[in-house]
């Protein structure tokens, strides 16, 4: 690692973005389309490497390694960048009030930095549920390269893997897992797949097809304790009756949501709720510090999604570049990319309470979200019922 | 006609069969999208697309 060489001791910097996802970079690359000549420096906890998390859950059955997913180096982003990149340098702590921030240094020393404006684009943590039993810790669960680097160590001995979650995340790395020659289970206590976001009917057809290609399936069953036994893991699971049963696996992959990284945020006083409280120009709760991506709770709401972000990432560079513009987003379907039964989702508006018409047809189930006058709030299309999505994109924005 | 791919979610546009659904026609080149097209399925601009050979 060539020697890094770092500002001096609360030198400032026009804007320092704290993260280097698709989050850090993307509003990084944003800004510096708008603002070619001020001075930006990166602060990367890892090696600073460009990556998109989405080709995580399918990297397999594209046969592409961690390596081959990490797309540019830190060194090339900072060449395209134009920017200073810090990497494996943590943030420890924030001081608004002086507009600094405490960094550890790859070398183990601690220096300080100083901003004109902070985004903060730190990620969120795969969190997973509370498991009893010494095999606990070795659960695995992936929300960035790192994580994934690791799960991919493991799977070189790995045959059997259980999955725990039926959500976008869990069904994906299922679908890829199996399709790459794993033998595959999915435990969840929802009795079927997608329960937050489709349908009964749509979310018992996406577990039939991922059954079809040989995935086992819990539904109903959480997972209680993790065993370690003889080089496997014996996990338990208990049913919302009561049953409870056991499954030797020889790996657990977790994927049962995400916790907003708010730590930071919280010791430094700044507004936090589910993530870093933003406004609509995503601007925390001080003047100079922003924030996006998983960390943020942008108006209200968490989401941890590509399109959002992109939307957030280009508003929140205007605003940095002095043109403020809140962001305002489109209709965003969330895509999700199992090729055994694909789904697309555009959810309801927060707060806005619709009720299903469901229609089933071959291989496929169209379904939408209606309000009581019948108006169209969003809807989930499974399988064969994607080709309706042009359509449905087009009634949808003239409801 | 070629196939590109986005770096960030992976969808594919073939220029062969265009987006019909975002208003492409089919055998549309790539180089005659807007450059303010989006992917349709993640929103990122053009420059995150890559030429790619699609096997078959």
């Amino acid at each position: 690692m060539a020697e890094q060489e770092y500002p001096g001791d609360a030198a400032v910097t026009p804007l320092v973005i704290v993260g280097t996802g698709l989050a850090g970079y993307t509003v990084a690359r944003e800004w510096r389309k708008l603002v070619p000549d001020q001075a930006l420096t990166i602060i990367s906890v890892d090696d600073g490497s460009f990556y998109s998390k989405p080709m995580l859950s399918n990297a397999l059955t594209a046969r592409k390694s961690p390596q081959q997913l990490a797309t540019f180096s830190a060194a090339q982003m900072a060449e395209q960048l134009q920017a200073t990149i810090l990497t494996q340098a943590r943030v420890t702590a924030l001081h608004p009030e002086r507009a600094e921030l405490t960094l550890l240094r790859d070398d183990g020393v601690e220096c300080r930095l100083g901003y004109g404006q902070l985004v903060l684009a730190l990620g969120a943590d795969a969190v997973s549920l509370p498991l009893a039993g010494d095999g606990a810790g070795g659960v695995y669960a992936v929300n960035d390269l790192q994580d994934y680097r690791r799960l991919r160590a493991a799977l070189e001995q790995a045959r059997s893997v259980l999955v725990l979650g039926a959500g976008f995340v869990g069904c994906e790395f299922a679908n890829d897992l199996r399709l790459a020659g794993y033998e595959v289970s999915v435990a969840d206590p929802a009795p079927y797949a997608l329960s937050r976001f489709v349908p009964e009917s749509l979310g018992r057809q996406l577990v039939a097809a991922l059954q079809d290609i040989g995935i086992g399936w819990y539904a109903g069953w959480a997972a209680r304790e993790v065993l370690r036994q003889e080089g496997k893991l014996l996990v338990t699971l208990e049913h919302a009756a009561g049953a409870r049963q056991q499954l030797p696996v020889d790996l657990v992959l977790s994927a049962t949501g995400l916790r907003p990284r708010v730590a930071l945020a919280q010791a430094a006083g700044l507004h936090v709720n589910r993530g870093i409280v933003t406004d609509a120009w995503l601007r925390t709760s001080d003047a100079r510090v922003y924030a996006l991506g998983d960390c943020a709770e942008v108006a209200g709401v968490v989401q941890p999604f590509v399109m959002p972000l992109m939307h957030c990432a280009r508003a929140l560079a205007k605003n940095l570049a002095g043109t403020p513009a809140p962001v305002a987003y489109p209709t965003m379907p969330i895509v999700l990319k199992t090729p055994s039964y694909p789904v697309i989702v555009v959810p309801p508006d927060p707060g806005l309470a619709g009720s299903w018409q469901v229609t089933e047809m071959e291989g496929g189930v169209k379904a939408l979200s209606m309000d009581a006058d019948g108006k169209l709030l969003g809807f989930a299309l499974g399988g064969s019922a994607l080709t309706e999505k042009a359509a449905l994109l087009k009634a949808l924005a003239s409801a | 006609m070629k196939k590109w791919q986005c770096l960030i979610c992976g969808y594919v546009y073939d220029e062969a069969q265009g987006a019909p659904e975002e208003g492409i026609a089919p055998g549309t080149r790539w180089e005659d999208i807007p450059d303010d097209w989006l992917c349709p399925d993640c929103g990122v601009g053009k420059i995150d697309f890559e030429m790619i050979e699609m096997a078959g």
